[in-house]
C-alpha cells in the first residue's frame, strides 16, 4: 500500500522543496521512529487539499452568483459580508441546519449512499491535481488515468439516488445523468490519450514538465487545438454545466436525480457538481495550458536575475508562483465555464448524443490518429 | 510488525470480507437492484485487491471497465425494464436450486484443491510497479496480439448485433419471433393500445 503512493522521482523531476523530508525530519528530532513520523506527516496534505476544495467551491459558488448576476443585470448577494463574499458560507450553513428528509416510501439505504458515492470519487481525484513539482498530494504513476476510472464510478451513484428516490422524475434524471456521462467519457480519455501520447507518461507532474521547456510557446493548447475543444466540451458534460445540464433540467424534470434531495444530502449532490467543475478546470490547466508554469519559465527568469534555481528564496517563490499561476488558469477556465452556463440555451437529449457519439467521438479518434503521425514525423516537436 | 505490514494486512482483510460477503450477497438477495450495486462493490474491492498486489494499473481498469461500464451497463439494463412484476412460480425451484448449489460447491472444492496443491513461489516476483503500464502494452502487441485483435472483433460483432436489435424499425420482420414488424408501435409491439373493456 504504501509503496503503491509511494512518490516516484523521475529523471525530470528536480528535487526542490520536500516539505516532507523536513516535517518528519523535525518529528524524528522529538524522538519519534521514522514509521510514526510518516503516518502523522499521511493526514496533513490530505486535509490541506480538502479545505483547499472546499474554499474553491465557496469560491466558485459566489463567482456564480455575481457573474450571472452581472450577466443579467441585477447586483446580486450584497449584504453578507463585502460584495456578498459570505453568502455561499450562508448557503452551506443553511444546508446543514436543514431538516434531512427521506421520503417514505424511498429506499432509505441507497438514499444515503448515492450522494456519498457521487461526492467521494471527486473528492478522491484531488490526489494527482498537481500545484507545483513536488505540491500534490501522491505522483501516482497511472496519474490522469486514475481520474478517468474514478470519475466513471459517478454514474453508479447517480443511477442509485435515481432510483432510491422512488419518483419517476429522479430516475430518469439518474438514467439520463448517466447516459450522458457514459456518452462523453469516451471522447474525454481519446483526448486524454493524445496529450498522454505526447508527454509519453500518465504522471501529471510528468504531463506539466514536457509543456514547461519553453513558457507559453510550449503549452500543449498550441499543439492540441482540437483536442482541447473536446476536453473542455466532455468536462463540461461531465460536470452537467449548461448547456449540458439535462440531468436535472428544470423545466422537464423537476431537478432529476436531485428532486427528492435535501439538507445535507443535497448538499453533498451541490458540493459534487462544483468540486467537479474546479477540479476539471485545474485539470484543463494541466494538461492544456501547462499547469503550474509562468508564461515565461521562472528558471530563465532567475538565470537573468544571476541568481540559483536550487536557492531556498528562489525555491519558495517558484513553488508559490506555481499555486497562483495553477489557480488563476483554473479559474479563468471556471470564469468561462459560468458565463457559458448564463448565456447559453439547453441542448436537447437527442443533441446531445448526437454530438457526443457522431461528432466528437471521430473527431477525438481522428485527432489521435494525427498526434501519433505527427509525433512519428515530427518527434521534436510532439514528444518521439 | 511494522506499521506498513499491518496496514496492508487489514487493508487485505477487509477486502477479502468485502469480496466474499459481497459476492454471497450477489448471489443470494432477493432484489436483483441490490444484487447489481453490491456486485459494483465487489467489483470495487478487486480493484482495491490488485492495488494492494502493487498493480495500480490493473486496479484503474478493473475500475474503469467493471465498475464504469459493465456495472452501470447492467443496471441500466435493470431500470430500463424496471417492472415490478411478480414472476411465475419456476417449477421444482428447490431441486434446482440445490444442483446449482452442489455445481457451486464442487466448483469450489476443486480451486480450493488447487490453491492448496499448487506450489506457489512465496515472495513472488518483484512488482513493477510504474513500469507496469508500459509493459502490459508491449505484451498486447506483441505475444497476445491474436487474442488482442480476437477480442476486438468479438466486440464489433456485438456491436452490430446490439445495432441491428435496436434498430428494428428498418427491419420488415421481427427478428426475434419472426412477426410482421408493425412500424408504427415498434415501442409496445405486442400490447394492444386501446384496452378492450367490454368483454370480462
Amino acid at each position: 500500500m504504501v509503496t503503491t503512493f509511494a512518490t516516484e522521482t523521475s529523471g525530470l523531476v528536480s528535487s526542490g522543496l520536500d516539505l516532507e523530508l523536513s516535517f518528519s525530519q523535525s518529528l524524528q528530532g522529538l524522538g519519534l521512529s521514522p514509521q510514526v513520523a510518516h503516518l502523522l506527516w499521511l493526514p496533513l496534505p490530505m486535509l490541506l487539499v480538502l479545505t483547499a476544495a472546499m474554499v474553491g467551491v465557496l469560491v466558485t459558488v459566489w463567482l456564480e452568483r455575481k457573474i450571472s448576476a452581472a450577466v443579467q443585470q441585477r447586483i446580486g448577494p450584497e449584504y453578507a459580508g463585502a460584495l456578498g463574499v459570505l453568502q455561499p458560507m450562508a448557503d452551506g450553513l443553511k444546508l446543514l441546519v436543514k431538516e434531512d428528509v427521506i421520503p417514505v416510501r424511498a429506499d432509505g439505504l441507497l438514499f444515503t449512499l448515492g450522494p456519498v458515492l457521487v461526492l467521494v470519487p471527486v473528492i478522491l481525484s484531488w490526489l494527482i491535481v498537481p500545484f507545483g513539482q513536488n505540491l500534490l498530494i501522491s505522483n501516482v504513476g497511472i496519474g490522469i488515468f486514475l481520474w478517468i476510472s474514478l470519475s466513471s464510478i459517478q454514474p453508479i451513484g447517480l443511477l442509485m439516488s435515481g432510483y432510491a428516490s422512488n419518483n419517476k422524475y429522479s430516475l430518469l434524471g439518474g438514467l439520463r445523468a448517466a447516459a450522458q456521462s457514459i456518452s462523453y467519457e469516451i471522447p474525454l480519455a481519446l483526448a486524454v490519450l493524445a496529450v498522454v501520447m505526447m508527454s509519453n507518461s500518465l504522471s501529471t507532474v510528468d504531463i506539466v514538465a514536457q509543456q514547461n521547456g519553453a513558457g507559453l510557446l510550449s503549452w500543449n493548447v498550441w499543439r492540441q487545438p482540437v483536442g482541447f475543444l473536446i476536453f473542455w466540451i466532455c468536462a463540461l458534460a461531465e460536470c452537467e454545466r449548461l448547456p449540458f445540464d439535462l440531468p436535472e433540467a428544470e423545466e422537464e424534470l423537476v431537478a432529476g436525480y436531485q428532486t427528492e434531495y435535501a439538507g445535507m444530502k443535497f448538499a453533498l449532490f451541490y458540493l459534487g457538481s462544483y468540486i467537479n467543475l474546479v477540479l476539471s478546470s485545474l485539470l484543463v490547466a494541466v494538461l492544456y495550458l501547462g499547469g503550474w508554469g509562468f508564461p515565461i519559465p521562472v528558471e530563465w527568469l532567475a538565470g537573468w536575475l544571476g541568481q540559483s534555481v536550487d536557492a531556498p528564496l528562489v525555491q519558495v517563490i517558484t513553488g508559490s508562483v506555481g499555486i497562483v499561476m495553477t489557480v488563476l488558469k483554473a479559474y479563468l477556465l471556471v470564469f468561462l465555464a459560468i458565463l457559458l452556463r448564463w448565456t447559453t440555451p439547453r441542448v436537447r437529449i437527442d443533441q446531445l448524443l448526437d454530438l457526443g457519439w457522431k461528432f466528437l467521438l471521430p473527431i477525438a479518434l481522428g485527432n489521435l490518429l494525427i498526434t501519433a503521425a505527427l509525433k512519428l514525423a515530427f518527434p521534436v516537436a510532439f514528444g518521439g | 510488525m511494522t506499521i506498513a505490514t499491518s496496514t496492508e494486512l487489514i487493508c487485505f482483510l477487509v477486502l477479502g470480507a468485502v469480496v466474499v460477503l459481497g459476492s454471497l450477497g450477489v448471489v443470494l438477495l432477493g432484489n436483483i437492484v441490490y444484487s447489481a450495486f453490491l456486485l459494483g462493490g465487489v467489483f470495487m474491492a478487486v480493484a482495491g485487491l490488485y492495488l494492494l498486489l502493487n498493480a495500480s494499473f490493473v486496479a484503474a481498469a478493473q475500475v474503469l471497465v467493471y465498475v464504469g461500464a459493465v456495472n452501470v451497463l447492467i443496471l441500466f439494463a435493470i431500470m430500463l425494464v424496471n417492472k415490478r412484476e411478480d414472476l411465475k412460480p419456476i417449477e421444482g425451484l428447490p431441486i434446482r436450486r440445490l444442483l446449482s448449489g452442489g455445481v457451486c460447491a464442487g466448483l469450489f472444492v476443486l480451486f480450493f484443491r488447487v490453491v492448496i496443491t499448487t506450489p506457489w513461489a512465496v515472495p513472488g516476483p518483484a512488482a513493477i510497479g510504474v513500469g507496469a503500464t508500459e509493459r502490459i502494452g508491449e505484451h498486447l502487441f506483441t505475444d497476445y496480439l491474436l487474442p488482442f485483435e480476437l477480442a476486438s472483433v468479438l466486440l464489433l460483432m456485438a456491436m452490430i448485433g446490439a445495432i441491428v436489435l435496436a434498430r428494428r424499425d428498418v427491419l420488415e420482420v421481427d427478428v426475434g419471433t419472426g412477426d410482421a414488424v408493425n412500424q408504427g408501435l415498434i415501442e409496445k409491439a405486442r400490447t394492444p393500445l386501446l384496452v378492450d373493456k367490454s368483454t370480462p
